[in-house]
C-alpha cells in the first residue's frame, strides 16, 4: 500500500512541474511591465529598469523560472503589490473561507446527490426516481451565477431568511484562531456564532452544491444500476439480506469508485466554481482574493493564486486516487 | 413433500410483448432428494429457480399465476420481509456463475459470517467458526486463512465451494442448484457434483439440481423433470427416463449425451434451436424439430399423459397409453 501511495506520488511531480511551468509563461504572457505596472505610469525610465533588475525580470527566462521554482520550494509565494505582505501569510485566511464553503457545499452535494442516486437506481423507474433525475437534469444546467441571484432575491430579501452576503455579522464579529469560523466558534463555545456561520453558509453553499449535486445524483444512479445487476447482488438477497443492506453495503462499495472521481473532479472544478459564488455573495474567499488582485494588477497574487488552486485540484485527485485502493484492494495489483 | 409447484406461470413484461418463460409447471420436490431439471438454454430453468426464491427480475418479471408450496405454505403470497426468513435459511441457492457470484470487495469470512448471522443471533466470533467448520466440510484446505481473503483470490472451483458451504450455512431444506458446474473444469465439474451429493446424505437437504447434462443426472439424481419452452414435457425417475424415454424431445437429449464407451465419430445433436417461449401459440413446441411431428401436433396442444405410475409426459404419441415412442415409429414404418 505504502509502494503504492510512493509511486503515486512520484508521479505526481512531473504534472506539478508542468503546472508551474504553464502558470509561469501565462502571466508572462499577459502584455504589460510588471515594473511599470508597480511603479505606476509617473515612473521614471531609471527607476523601472532598477525594479527590473531587482526583480529579475532581466534574467533569461529559465532563471527566473528556476528562482520562481526555488521559491516555491521555500513556501516563498512572493510578495503582493497592493498590500506589500508576504503572500504566503496574506493568503491563508481568504483560503481557509473558501475551504469552508467547498467542503460545506461538498457535503450537502455528497450526502443528497449520493442518496438520491441511490435510491433513483434502487426504485428504478418510480415517480421518484423520474422527479429526481428531472431535478438533476435541471440542477447540471442551471448556470451557478443565475442561481446564486436568485436564492439571494427569494430566501434573502423577499423571506428574510438568511443573510445575503458575507461570512458573520457585522455587528458581532469572529475572532479568528484557524479562520475555519465553523471550527473556532465551538472551540469558544459561541454557539450562537456558529449559528450565524451556518446561516450565512447556506445560500452560497447551495448554489455552489447545485451542479455537483446534480452529477453525483446522476453518476450514483448509473452506476448502481450497473452494479445491481450483478450476481453477487443477487447472491446478497438469495442469502435473504434486508435490500437495505443489499443497495447500502453490498452495491454501494462497488458503485463507489466511478462516484468518487466524480467528487473528486467536481471538488476541483467548484474551487473554481467557488471564485463565481465569491462575488455574489461577497465571500471574503481565495476567489475574491484573486478577482480584487486582476483589479489592481497584482501579478503575484494573481500568480500565486491560481497556482494554489491550481495545486489544491491535483492534490485532491491524488487523494481520490488513494482511497480508491484503500476500497479495492485488487487496484494495486493491476 | 417438501415443495410442490402448481401452474406456475412467470412472465417477463418486455418491449416484444409478453414472455411466458415459465409457463405452468406443476412438480413436486421430496424430503432429502435430488431432483434434476434438465433442458437446453433458455427453457426456463433459471427462471423457474428464481420463482421459487421469489428473485425474478421485477421489472421486467412477475410470478402471474400458480403456486409455490414449501411444506404446505404458498410462497407466492408471503411479503418480501416473510420472504426474506426463507430465503437462505428454508431454501438456499447456488448459482452457475462462481466468478461473479462473490462480492468482489469483501472477504470470504466477512460474506459467509453474513449469510450465517442474517437467519442466526449470533456474535461474530461464533460465526465465525461455524463458517471455518462449513468451509472445512466443503473441503477447503487453510480454512482460516481463506476467511481473510477476497474472491479474486481463490480458484473458480474454490469459489464454488464457498458458495455451497455458504448456501448450506443455514442448514436448508432445499438446495436450488442452477448449473453450479458449467462454468468450471470437467474435472473440478465432477468433484463439485460428488460433494453435492455426499452433502446432499449428510445434511438430508433435498437437492434441485438444474443442469443441462444429461450425464449429471444420471450419476446423482433419484428423479428428473425434462423442461422445454416453459413447459415440462417429461418427468420420471432416473432409471426409468433412461430405459423408457417417452418424448422424442428427452430421446434426443438422451442421444446427444456424449459415451464414452462407443467412440462415435459424430455427435448426435437435435436439429434446430429452442422456440422463444410464447412464439409459438398453438399446437406441440417442439413440433418444428420433431421428427415425429405431425399434422395435429401443429394444430392441438398435446397434455400431459401418464407412462406408468410416476412417469409422464406431453406428446401425443402417448395417447391410450400404448408403448413408447420408439414402438410407436415401429408401427408407422
Ligand atoms: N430478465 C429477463 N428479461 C426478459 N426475458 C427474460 C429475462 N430472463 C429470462 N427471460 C426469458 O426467459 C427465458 C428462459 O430463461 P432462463 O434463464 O430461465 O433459461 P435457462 O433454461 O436457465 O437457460 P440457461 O441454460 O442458458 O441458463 C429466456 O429465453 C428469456 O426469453
Ligand atoms: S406431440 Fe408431436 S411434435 Fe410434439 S413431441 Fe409428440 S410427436 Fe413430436
Ligand atoms: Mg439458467
Amino acid at each position: 500500500m505504502l509502494h503504492y501511495i510512493g509511486r503515486r506520488f512520484l508521479q505526481l511531480i512531473p504534472v506539478l512541474l508542468g503546472m508551474t511551468f504553464i502558470v509561469f509563461l501565462i502571466i508572462r504572457a499577459i502584455p504589460g511591465d510588471p515594473a511599470q505596472m508597480i511603479l505606476g505610469q509617473q515612473a521614471t525610465k531609471e527607476s523601472v529598469e532598477a525594479l527590473r533588475e531587482n526583480l529579475g525580470l532581466n534574467n533569461p527566462w529559465y532563471i527566473q523560472y528556476f528562482d520562481y521554482l526555488k521559491g516555491l520550494l521555500t513556501g516563498d509565494l512572493g510578495v503582493s503589490i497592493r498590500t506589500n505582505q508576504p503572500i504566503s501569510t496574506e493568503i491563508w485566511p481568504y483560503l481557509a473561507a473558501t475551504f469552508e464553503l467547498a467542503f460545506f457545499a461538498m457535503f450537502i452535494a455528497v450526502v443528497i446527490g449520493m442518496n438520491a442516486g441511490i435510491i433513483s437506481a434502487w426504485f428504478q423507474n418510480t415517480w421518484f426516481d423520474y422527479l429526481a433525475m428531472v431535478i438533476a437534469l435541471i440542477g447540471v444546467s442551471v448556470p451557478v451565477f443565475w442561481l446564486g441571484l436568485l436564492e439571494q432575491w427569494l430566501f434573502s430579501i423577499n423571506l428574510g431568511w438568511f443573510p445575503t452576503s458575507g461570512r458573520e455579522e457585522v455587528r458581532d464579529p469572529i475572532m479568528a484562531i484557524t479562520h475555519f469560523y465553523l471550527i473556532d466558534t465551538l472551540i469558544q463555545g459561541r454557539y450562537d456564532q456558529f449559528g450565524t456561520v451556518v446561516k450565512h453558509l447556506i445560500l452560497p453553499g447551495m448554489a455552489l452544491a447545485t451542479i455537483p449535486m446534480a452529477i453525483i445524483a446522476r453518476m450514483t444512479r448509473s452506476s448502481m444500476l450497473e452494479v445491481m445487476r450483478s450476481d453477487y447482488i443477487r447472491t446478497a438477497r438469495a442469502k435473504g439480506q434486508k435490500m437495505f443492506i443489499v443497495v447500502y453495503k453490498h452495491a454501494l462499495k462497488n458503485a463507489i469508485i466511478p462516484i468518487l472521481t466524480v467528487i473528486g473532479l467536481q471538488t476541483g472544478l467548484l474551487l473554481g466554481g467557488a471564485i463565481l459564488t465569491e462575488t455574489i455573495f461577497s465571500w471574503p474567499g481565495i476567489g475574491r482574493y484573486i478577482y480584487e488582485a486582476i483589479g489592481f494588477r497584482d501579478y503575484p497574487v494573481i500568480q500565486s493564486g491560481i497556482l494554489v488552486v491550481a495545486f489544491l485540484f491535483v492534490i485532491i485527485n491524488f487523494i481520490v486516487d488513494i482511497l480508491y485502493s484503500f476500497i479495492d484492494k485488487r487496484i494495486k495489483y493491476n | 413433500m417438501l415443495l410442490e409447484v402448481k401452474g406456475l406461470e412467470t412472465t417477463f413484461f418486455t418491449n416484444d410483448g409478453k414472455i411466458p418463460a415459465v409457463d405452468h409447471i406443476d412438480f413436486k420436490v421430496y424430503e432429502g432428494e435430488i431432483l434434476g431439471i434438465v433442458g437446453e438454454s433458455g427453457c426456463g430453468k433459471s427462471v423457474t429457480s428464481l420463482s421459487i426464491m421469489g428473485l425474478v427480475p421485477n421489472p421486467p418479471g412477475k410470478i402471474t399465476s400458480g403456486e409455490i408450496l414449501l411444506e404446505g405454505k404458498d410462497l407466492t403470497k408471503l411479503s418480501e420481509k416473510e420472504m426474506r426468513k426463507i430465503r437462505g435459511k428454508d431454501i438456499a441457492m447456488i448459482f452457475q456463475e462462481p466468478m461473479t457470484s462473490l462480492n468482489p470487495l469483501y472477504t470470504i469470512g466477512n460474506q459467509l459470517i453474513e449469510a450465517i448471522r442474517i437467519h442466526n443471533k449470533w456474535d461474530k466470533k461464533k460465526a465465525a467458526n461455524h463458517a471455518i467448520e462449513m468451509m472445512k466440510l466443503v473441503g477447503l484446505r487453510r480454512a482460516e486463512e481463506l476467511m481473510k481473503e477476497y474472491p479474486h483470490q481463490l480458484s473458480g472451483g474454490m469459489r464454488q465451494r464457498v458458495m455451497i458451504a455458504m448456501a448450506l450455512a443455514c442448514n436448508p431444506k432445499l438446495v436450488i442448484a442452477d448449473e453450479p458446474t458449467t462454468a468450471l473444469d470437467v474435472t473440478i465439474q465432477a468433484q463439485i457434483m460428488k460433494l453435492m451429493q455426499d452433502l446432499n446424505k449428510k445434511f438430508n437437504s433435498a437437492v434441485l439440481l438444474i443442469t443441462h447434462d444429461l450425464g449429471v443426472v444420471a450419476e446423482i439424481c433419484e428423479r428428473v423433470i425434462v423442461m422445454y419452452s416453459g413447459q415440462i414435457v417429461e418427468e420420471a425417475p432416473v432409471m426409468e427416463i433412461f430405459k423408457n424415454p417417452s418424448h422424442p424431445y428427452t430421446r434426443g437429449l438422451i442421444q446427444s449425451v456424449p459415451d464414452m464407451r462407443e467412440k462415435k465419430e459424430t455427435l448426435y445433436s437435435i436439429p434446430g434451436a429452442v422456440p422463444k417461449p410464447g412464439s409459438i401459440k398453438v399446437g406441440c413446441r417442439f413440433a418444428p424439430r420433431c421428427e415425429f411431428a405431425r399434422e395435429r401436433c401443429f394444430n392441438e396442444n398435446p397434455p400431459i399423459y401418464d407412462v406408468s405410475a410416476n412417469h409422464k409426459a406431453r406428446c401425443f404419441l402417448l395417447e391410450k397409453g400404448e408403448g413408447t415412442v420408439y414402438d410407436k415409429r415401429a408401427v408407422e414404418s
